[in-house]
């Protein structure tokens, strides 16, 4: 393919061609492009598509099936909050909302100045020190919204 | 001066603040000028106690914990003997000492990506004996020993492994069910974070057994921790000769999609497709992974067998009850005060688990219900306190064992609030290929609210839509959620009184 393609869209065609030779590559493909712009932008579906002998539509329905994916750009930081059972034993779904004032968000919102985007997931696997949540890749036991929010805010390096 | 010490970097550990007492650790050592060795393991699964510090004394683990970094100056003034924290012999602790650890016999005990130590602590001796045995005969010693599917349902391993050895196909699949999406389980992610090896050699054996050279393992994308240890044990692995020679394995990530541990649906998915549910048959066994032969296990079966090879069927039946056969890794969660992995055989009952071994809840109060089984499981009042931990015992009790992980509540928790959200959790994580889940749960949210604002007629809907969901749904997901809504119901009936006139 040699016409013009935003540097996104080139991205996503190399990511995708790198996959190509796998059985079932496409949630690989997925995560490495989001891993690597932050999100999955509309512009990189079709180069995908061509790279993977997929239709359009086909990956659509697979990106809007999965929780994971995103298309559109998220806060500088992931805030996972566990709302199922065993945390909800401890109390999550006050955290919840406790959290959610503070930050001025609804669950899957991204706060004003970019800084969070919260997502509501069920489980994390720490359900004998809940609440738990994930902030980007840090895991946090017995969470309280003071903490969860501090670190949300602090400032990414 | 040198110094070896052991520190978890299991998530639950890092969770709790492992990480910055191994920086004070690093510190204080260095400003000593002691040479300090810290081995970071897995976690021995006393959750209640972690960070978990250990030093060997004489052959012995002695345990220091819950520490926190200012704990750590003191340590060092009393050279790691007298401490407010210090916990004697690890192995001493009631909770550690009443276990029967076989499969996690070295989780939090070496470090989990130490090849050398995974074998001088028993491991490789599975595989090298099924190596020296033909196909059919590891089958049928998995057969014997009662191995059954830790991922929910049950199924006889070795049943399900003959299926695919004598499935027609020039390329068969092992496909590892790592996507552990039930509240209050946990012992998939401790193992692949704290002996990844295990389960490595689990895969390769099946793929000796049933003609497989390539494996997948299948992990949710909440456990980064996992992944990363998991990823790395693949390397060591490749790089030392035991995998990459006629068995090699991938890791797979998940996208954040319940439905997706059904084994049909994670196939889809791993196929690069909506992770909706097949229908069945064809069996994944005859038609699984690019529709080639394939077995699907839970990380925990796959991970019980190199002890079962190494140790023999009959050792590993002599544990257990009924047909409920070997040990379990219990998973006590929630609102309990020494909550975390217990391995035992299966047959102890709720009450012993929850109330000697735990402790009760964490917050001191009575306890008033355990959901067994995760999401999909029931409800169990005291009342039932008495039911032995099995398969078939659960289930005569009206519920189900799953993937073992048991979540107290206590005497605060409202049971009409915990049937709503059974039914929004159906609703979220449906697939959507039968209307009696997709649209079902949906109503049954609509059905519980107006039960809880006194609405009579509400009851008998709701009792006609569980009917509906359990005869009319393709999987456990909509065909499960009556569990512990129906029962939430029948052991609680007071949480499902009409609000106002609770509160008056
Ligand atoms: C909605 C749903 C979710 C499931 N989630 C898991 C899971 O996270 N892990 C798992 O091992 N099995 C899960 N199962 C069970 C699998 O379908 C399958 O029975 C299991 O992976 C087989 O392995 P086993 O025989 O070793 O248990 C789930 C089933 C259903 C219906
Ligand atoms: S019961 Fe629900 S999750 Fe299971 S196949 Fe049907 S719609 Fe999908
Ligand atoms: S239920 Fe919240 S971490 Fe498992």
């Amino acid at each position: 393919m040699t016409r013009e393609e935003t540097p996104n869209a080139l991205r996503a065609r190399e990511i995708a061609a790198a996959h190509a030779g796998m059985d079932g590559p496409l949630l690989p493909v997925l995560h490495a492009v989001q891993h690597a712009l932050g999100h999955i932008p509309r512009e990189t579906l079709a180069p995908m598509a061509e790279e993977l002998d997929l239709s359009l539509a086909e990956i659509h329905g697979v990106i809007s099936f999965y929780p994971d994916f995103r298309t559109e750009p998220g806060g500088r930081r992931m805030l996972k909050l566990c709302r199922a059972e065993a945390c909800q034993a401890m109390g999550a779904e006050a955290l919840g909302d406790e959290l959610r004032a503070r930050l001025g968000v609804d669950w899957h919102g991204t706060t004003a100045d970019g800084a969070v985007t919260l997502e509501p997931v069920y489980c994390l696997g720490l359900c004998a020190c809940g609440p738990a949540a994930l902030v980007d890749e840090t895991p946090v036991a017995r969470a309280t919204p003071e903490r969860l929010e501090r670190l949300a805010r602090e400032v990414t390096g | 001066m040198s110094l070896t010490l052991y520190l978890p970097k299991d998530s639950a550990a890092l969770a709790l603040g492992a990480d910055e007492v191994a920086a004070a650790l690093t510190r204080e050592a260095s400003a000593r000028g002691v040479a300090l060795r810290l081995i970071r393991t897995g976690s021995r699964g006393m959750v209640w106690l972690e960070p978990l510090l250990e030093i060997e004394r004489d052959g012995v683990r002695h345990g220091f914990g819950p520490l926190e970094v200012s704990d750590v100056t003191n340590l060092f003034e009393n050279r790691f003997r007298h401490h407010p924290k210090a916990l004697g012999p690890v192995e001493a602790i009631p909770f550690l000492a009443r276990q029967t650890r076989l499969t996690f016999a070295r989780c939090g005990v070496i470090d989990p990506l130490d090849l050398d130590a995974y074998r001088a602590h028993g491991g490789l001796r599975g595989l090298e004996r099924a190596r020296d045995m033909a196909p059919a005969e590891i089958v049928a010693e998995v057969t014997a020993s009662g191995l059954r599917g830790r991922g929910g349902a049950g199924f006889p391993t070795g049943i399900k492994w003959k299926t695919v050895l004598e499935a027609e196909g020039p390329q068969k699949h092992i496909v590892c069910n790592a996507d552990e999406g039930d509240s209050g389980t946990f012992a998939d992610r401790m193992l692949m974070e704290g002996d990844p090896f295990c389960l490595i050699e689990g895969m390769a054996i099946a793929g000796l057994a049933v003609g497989a050279s390539r494996g997948h393992v299948y992990c949710r994308s909440e456990y980064p921790h996992a992944i990363r240890t998991f990823g790395a044990a693949l390397d060591v692995s490749r790089g030392a000769g035991l995998l990459g020679r006629g068995f090699d394995i991938e890791l797979r990530v998940g996208a954040g999609s319940y439905v997706c541990g059904e084994e049909t649906a994670l196939l889809n998915s791993m196929e690069g497709k909506r992770g909706t549910v097949r229908a069945k048959p064809p069996l994944p066994a005859h038609k699984g992974f690019m529709g080639r032969p394939t077995v699907v296990n839970n990380v925990i079966s796959l991970a019980s067998v190199p002890v079962i090879l190494a140790e023999g069927a009959e050792v590993y039946k002599s544990f257990g009850l009924g047909r409920s056969l070997g040990t379990v890794p219990l998973q006590i969660a929630g609102n309990v005060k020494h909550g975390g992995l217990f391995e035992a055989a299966f047959g102890m009952t709720i009450r012993e688990l929850i109330e000697d071994v735990c402790g009760g809840t964490a917050s001191g109060r009575p306890v008033k219900a355990v959901q067994i089984g995760g999401p999909l499981g029931a409800y169990f009042p005291v009342s039932l306190f008495d039911t032995p931990l099995g398969y078939e015992e659960c289930d005569a009790a009206g519920g189900l064992i799953g993937h073992a992980g048991i979540v107290v509540f206590d005497d605060s928790a409202d049971m009409g609030r915990m049937a709503r959200f059974a039914m929004e959790f159906c609703a979220v994580e449906s697939c959507g290929t039968c209307t009696p889940c997709r649209i079902g749960a949906v109503r049954g949210m609509e059905t519980i609210d107006r039960i809880l604002a006194g609405d009579p007629a509400a009851p008998a809907i709701l009792a006609d839509l569980c009917e509906t969901m359990r005869d009319g749904s393709l999987c456990a997901l909509g065909g499960f959620t009556p569990y512990p809504v129906e029962s939430a119901l029948r052991h609680f009936p007071e949480d499902f009184m009409a609000r106002q006139e609770a509160a008056e």
